[in-house]
């Protein structure tokens, strides 16, 4: 920190004995400085630097050079910005205190970076979406019959909105027992075969999804001869689901206390009455959170789909026949290399609904997951 | 005591005092609901387990028939086109690292410093929302970010990386053919489609990922270290440097490398960004390129049979590249932490 002026004061006087007044205030400061407060100069200099910055580019961008774009604006706001400060921190800081002030700034806009390509990404969605959400058949009519060229107030995406619930519900009513099952295995039988699964499960959670869609489609449509119906489709689904929900269900199931399980097992329980009576109701928030991402996830799944399901117009609530549409397939069909309004539209419309369903999910839950006092 | 032991030996039948004297077994075994229970859920562990290994082994014997039908050019051929029957992935091989590399560059120190600044620099009430925009993040399909990144980032992206090839074009990687320099719009479509611009979307969406796996690290640097930190008169990024990022080195790696495998097999994002184009080239900043998972995506549905075991061995080469690199990022992960489980 700077030396305060009465020091320095004092310091420029001649050296000679002076009786202190009781009451009055001699030399060195004894007033407490507030710590881990920002002082006056920490925010003067941070805004000063800020709005030093902000006249330089704009002068020497936008009136010398007559640069353009805002994204090369605000990056070499900034740039100017990180130099100022570090000019204005050192006239009156040492070096460290410099790159701590330094570093404190990068790190939270490296950080404001997320928070802003989320919003914009969200922004942009709903407002190119806007003109096909705000007709009411969008939701309920489905593509039969109706040129994609056709105006909004014509068609829909009821067939895929149908057709991903159906796809994802199966792979939910799969992929649930099996990932759940799975995680109490690993946490609750365990041994070396446990831990081999573990180790697989992991690895598999990374799996890109793509192969998983490769799988699925050499084993039942070359292999068995299966239609791309809504089936195959939601088998897909399921193995890149499993991996999810058995990870993250049994990180939840570890952190049940063990004096809980003893509890159960001195009171004469068996390990079943244990798994089913106290082990999974503690862990049920988390269960839950688990199951929720998971359909999150997978609800946005594209990748297995565009190889294994084929994608229809028409409503197609059955299944086992007839390929069947679903959200992410629409929204890929409807964006990828085209240029019409319309059908432009109608895919921003349904990215839009697909990104409420899964923002509403995952509201849900870190709603159903809120910590409980006492957990970590 | 006594009236606890005697009672078996009353029970028991009077064969001879020998017997009596016998350690009874503690373990009463399991009863037969435990059996079921316990034969129920080792089975859905082996399914699963089964199923799983069944992908990998299943692609890695198709690998078998690549071999015999395409030969060992298969991987180091430069010449892909299945209209003419050539597969030869390395063109497409090294699409999907450079794509996966500059991600990284990108997400890396995104996910690094928004790590930091949720753990170390955010005031405590902004902690909680903004782990809840992280994860928000994470949980945009891949879709919907590779929409918007086509439709509105690359727009603007081009512009940059246009200055980037202009100023920095001498060093060969920065380099674009084509006039780039026109002052009509002509010139985009020499940036359109980019490795640097695919690079860039799935940095971002691999930084949720990266973020909280360090995350959870650096929350685990004891108290006590930071505290010694500062009391010898650290500034706060002091003590970041000396105890929070020496602390957190594992998992600075261990999520990162997680985040590489992500980004080795993203899928539609990419896909929807890229020009195709299969020709090697490590200019990153020009138009067009392929990656493994895209190619699989765009191309498989024209495959025919015969052509159907090569996409698959594409694919198990994709699919052995991240459980490699998942592996070592596990192993980086599990040795610095310490018991609590990190939940991704």
């Amino acid at each position: 920190m700077s030396e305060s002026p009465e020091i320095t004061q004092t310091l420029q006087r001649p050296a000679r004995t002076v009786v202190p007044v009781s009451g009055e205030h001699v030399g060195s400061p004894l007033v407490a400085r507030p710590i881990g407060r920002r002082t006056l100069d920490d925010r003067a200099s941070l805004v000063g630097s800020l709005l030093a910055a902000l006249a330089i580019t704009w002068l020497v961008y936008e009136r010398m050079l007559a640069f353009g774009g805002y994204v090369g604006f605000a990056v070499c706001w900034w740039l100017t910005f990180i130099i100022v400060y570090t000019f204005v921190s050192a006239s009156s800081h040492p070096w460290v205190e410099v790159k701590d002030r330094l570093a404190g700034v990068i790190v939270a806009s490296g950080a404001s970076i997320i928070a802003l390509v989320l919003g914009c990404m969200v922004v942009f969605v709903f407002l190119k979406g806007w003109p096909a959400l705000h007709h009411w058949n969008f939701y309920t009519q489905d593509m039969t019959g109706v040129s994609p060229l056709d105006p909004l107030s014509k068609g829909g995406i009821s067939h895929a909105l149908v057709g991903s619930a159906i796809e994802v519900g199966i792979a939910v009513l799969v992929a649930l027992p099996l990932g759940i099952g799975t995680a109490v295995y690993m946490s609750e039988v365990g041994g070396r075969a446990a831990k081999l699964v573990r180790t697989v499960v992991e690895a598999m959670t990374a799996l890109p999804d793509i192969l998983a869609g490769l799988f699925v489609y050499t084993v039942l449509i070359v292999g068995l001869h299966w239609d791309r119906t809504g089936l195959s489709a939601a088998l897909a689904l399921v193995v890149t689901m499993v991996p999810i929900v058995a990870r993250s269900a049994e990180v939840t199931l570890r952190v049940v206390p063990g004096g809980l399980r003893e509890a159960s097992w001195a009171l004469g329980a068996s390990q079943w009455q244990t798994v089913w009576r106290v082990v999974l109701p503690t862990a049920r928030s988390g269960l839950t959170t688990a199951l929720i991402l998971g359909i999150a996830r997978v609800s946005g799944e594209t990748a297995p789909l565009l190889i294994v399901s084929g994608s229809s117009t028409y409503f197609n609530a059955n299944p086992l026949s007839q390929p069947m549409n679903s959200l992410p397939l629409f929204i890929y069909g409807n964006v990828r290399g085209v240029q019409d309004e319309n059908i432009l539209a109608r895919g921003y419309g349904a990215a839009a609904v697909l990104l409420t369903v899964v923002l509403i999910l995952f509201t849900l839950a870190r709603f159903v997951a809120r910590p409980r006092s006492g957990s970590r | 005591m006594t009236l606890l032991l005697d009672d078996p030996t009353e029970d028991a039948p009077a064969e001879g005092v020998q017997e009596q004297d016998a350690p009874r077994s503690v373990d009463p075994g399991l009863g037969r609901v435990d059996k079921t229970f316990r034969f129920t859920v080792r089975g859905i562990g082996m399914f699963v387990l089964v199923m799983t290994v069944a992908i990998g082994g299943f692609l890695g014997w198709q690998a078998t028939h690549t071999y015999h039908d395409y030969g060992l050019k298969f991987f180091y051929g430069t010449t892909f086109d299945p209209s003419r029957n050539l597969f030869q992935i390395a063109p497409i091989l090294l699409g999907t690292v450079e794509v996966a590399l500059v991600a990284l560059a990108v997400g890396f120190p995104i996910a690094l410093m928004t790590a930091l600044f949720i753990t170390e620099y955010a005031p405590s009430r902004l902690k909680s929302p903004l782990i809840a925009l992280v994860d928000m993040m994470a949980a945009v399909p891949s879709v919907i970010v590779g929409v918007w990144a086509v439709k509105w980032l690359q727009d603007r992206a081009i512009f940059t990386t246009r200055w980037i090839s202009q100023n920095l074009g001498w060093i060969p990687i920065f380099h674009v053919d084509g006039d780039i320099d026109a002052a009509s719009n002509t010139w985009q479509i020499n940036f359109i489609g980019s490795v640097a611009i695919a690079g860039l979307v799935v940095g971002l969406m691999i930084v949720p990922l990266a973020c909280s796996v360090m995350r959870g690290v650096f929350d685990l640097a004891p108290l006590s270290e930071r505290e010694a930190a500062y009391a010898l008169g650290s500034t706060k990024w002091g003590m970041i440097r000396t105890v929070v990022i020496p602390f957190g080195r594992g998992g600075i790696i261990g999520g990162t490398m997680l985040a590489l495998g992500r980004a080795l097999g993203e899928t539609v994002a990419v896909l929807l960004i890229i020009t195709n184009d299969d020709t090697p080239k490590i200019q990153v900043l020009s138009g067009g390129t392929d990656t493994i998972s895209a190619m699989i995506a765009s191309q498989f549905g024209n495959a025919h049979q015969g052509q159907l075991a090569a996409y698959l061995t594409a694919g198990f080469v994709l699919f052995v590249m991240t459980i490699a690199v998942n592996t070592v990022a596990a192993i980086f992960v599990n040795r610095s932490r310490s018991g609590a489980g990190v939940d991704v």
